[in-house]
């Protein structure tokens, strides 16, 4: 399923990383077609966060390469900040801005990093907000919003890049479970738009019906990629096995 | 509801107890307890303040205490030239904390910055603060104050008043600094890493994203600062600068009394508390602002 004619999001090879002596990534190799959503399972520690904060630079790796779009972005001397443009990252926590509105959490990078006029960062901003059904709710502070609206405003603020590639990082894991569906909605949306995504989740209902692929994390190691029907029903590795019958067992599948 | 606060209200994290939002009361008081226990307060208060005033006004020498230090006549004699030479103190305070808080903040960032490059401008930054936090202010003033003119360079300044605003300026900015920098350091790492995740580089995340949070969080102890930066204007008068506490001088040594120095904490009162109330509703208006009323 990496897409035939399909050029290449993403390329990650031999990718290692430690947190002093921990090593938390020991050699990852995984590709992204373009439009392709691929979700990363696994319990927590297995090192998806850390993947997806390596992916945007936000954490320096240890060895290995990871390619976006031809681009080496892990090469020596790299822009940093013109790399982190085309790479749209949502957090757990959605890590809005809390002194400021939504519409300027939103407006803020268009303004000062792709250089926007107040007026045309505001309105692309509208209009993103708009399609969430939140444009009324611009004026106010990020404390004023539900859980969901807030996650839903921090992937807005990340599309208002107009990134190449959208990293989620478990972003419905912090919300009320009725909450859950509407951040989900837009996640689907998205997808059905072609916007290129690696997903780190625990909703694997969700990353079934979404995903082109699945990926198991295990110990710092992929240990196995499959499409949804393939790993959800007959996963070959038993480390899988048991890791989808504990998630089976929680009632989460 | 209950009587003390939930044990993680994050506004006592930074000192905004209670001022989220509006205020409310704790727990509902029934009318006639309200009345007994203002009824206490009230009585107590005056057995207090009148066993006091008491034992005060009853020493033997109250007569000429009263007459050296709360004479009307000597405070009306006084009041309009402390009030004058007091311009001297305000012009002080606010050239030096205009001086102070931009000079505060680099050193504040400077101390922050990252990476091997950046060794020795930590390491002169953090010099500063240490010596300016170090040497009485007092010394820092007579040292630039006297020392500096002494020397008779040219091109340099040899007013009192020019050194005098220099060495505030050196000696509070240190102490601002570390203001700023706990501010910072309150500011949650996520909050720098979402704003490098939209392309912002390291100067506008500080700029658009964590200056202007630490800023807020730091306003009530950056006017702490600043009072005690006003309070500190007196120790000019050692360069012979007049400003108020010069005056009071001058007329306590001319008339031999004491009542102008009581005239100067009147004045030093009068101008600080409405500052400290300002900054509170500076403070509460923001967070009402920022935070939803739950």
């Amino acid at each position: 399923m990496t897409g035939g004619g399909r050029g290449q999001a993403l390329r990650i090879e031999g990718l290692h990383k430690s947190f002093g002596d921990l090593e938390v990534l020991k050699g990852i190799d995984l590709e992204l077609a373009e439009h392709e959503v691929v979700c990363l399972i696994g319990s927590s520690g297995s090192g998806k966060s850390t993947l997806l904060r390596c992916i945007n630079l936000l954490e320096p790796i240890d060895a290995g390469r990871i390619v976006v779009e031809g681009d080496e972005i892990t090469a020596k001397g790299v822009d940093v900040n013109r790399i982190r443009r085309r790479i749209g990252i949502v957090f757990q926590a959605y890590n809005l801005f809390p002194h400021m509105s939504v519409l300027a959490n939103v407006s803020l990078a268009p303004r000062k990093v792709l250089g926007l006029s107040r007026d045309d960062a505001e309105a692309r901003a509208t209009e993103l907000l708009d399609r969430i059904g939140l444009a009324d709710k611009r004026n106010d502070y990020p404390d004023r919003l539900s859980g969901g609206q807030q996650q839903r405003v921090a992937i807005v603020r990340a599309l208002a890049m107009q990134p190449d590639l959208l990293l989620l990082d478990e972003i419905t894991s912090a919300l009320d479970p009725e909450l859950v569906a509407e951040v989900l909605n837009l996640i689907r949306e998205l997808a059905g738009n072609g916007m290129t995504m690696l997903i780190a989740t625990h909703e694997m209902s969700f990353a079934r019906e979404i995903a082109n692929r699945i990926c198991f994390l295990d110990a710092g190691r992929i240990l196995e990629i499959a499409p949804p029907a393939e790993m959800f029903s007959a996963p070959r590795e038993e480390r899988t096995r048991q890791f989808l019958q504990r998630v089976i067992d929680a009632g989460r599948l | 509801m209950t009587l003390t606060g939930g044990p993680l209200d994050p506004g006592d994290l930074i000192g905004l107890a209670g001022r989220r939002g509006p205020r409310r009361s704790r727990r509902r008081i029934p009318p006639g307890e309200a009345l007994r226990s203002t009824a206490i307060a009230l009585v107590s208060t005056v057995v207090v303040v009148g066993a006091l005033a008491y034992a005060v006004t009853s020493s033997p020498n109250w007569p000429d205490v009263r007459d050296a230090f709360f004479n009307g006549v000597w405070f009306g004699y006084s009041w309009p030239l402390l009030v004058e030479a007091f311009g001297t103190n305000i012009a002080l305070f606010v050239i030096a904390e205009l001086l102070i808080l931009p000079l505060a903040l680099i050193l504040a960032i400077a101390r922050g910055l990252p990476g091997p490059v950046f060794f020795p401008v930590r390491l002169l930054a953090t010099f500063y603060v240490d010596f300016f936090r170090a040497v009485p202010g007092l010394l820092i003033i007579a040292i630039l104050g006297f020392g500096i003119p002494a020397l008779d360079l040219p091109g340099v300044p040899n007013d009192e008043f020019f050194w005098a605003i220099i060495a505030l300026t050196l000696v509070y900015s240190a102490y601002v600094s570390e203001v700023y920098r706990a501010g910072i350091e309150s500011v949650h790492w996520s909050q720098e890493a979402a704003a490098r995740s939209l392309g912002l580089n390291r100067l506008q995340a500080y700029r658009f994203v964590i200056i202007p949070q630490a800023v807020r969080r730091v306003i009530p102890p950056l006017l702490n600062d600043f009072i005690g930066l006003q309070k500190d204007t007196v120790l000019v008068s050692s360069l012979g600068v007049v400003e108020i506490f010069r005056e009071a001088s001058i007329i306590k040594a001319a008339k031999f009394n004491f009542t102008p120095y009581l005239a100067v904490a009147l004045i030093f009162i009068i101008i600080t508390i409405p500052l400290a109330r300002f900054t509170d509703w500076l403070v509460r208006r923001d967070a009402a602002r920022q935070m939803s009323n739950r």
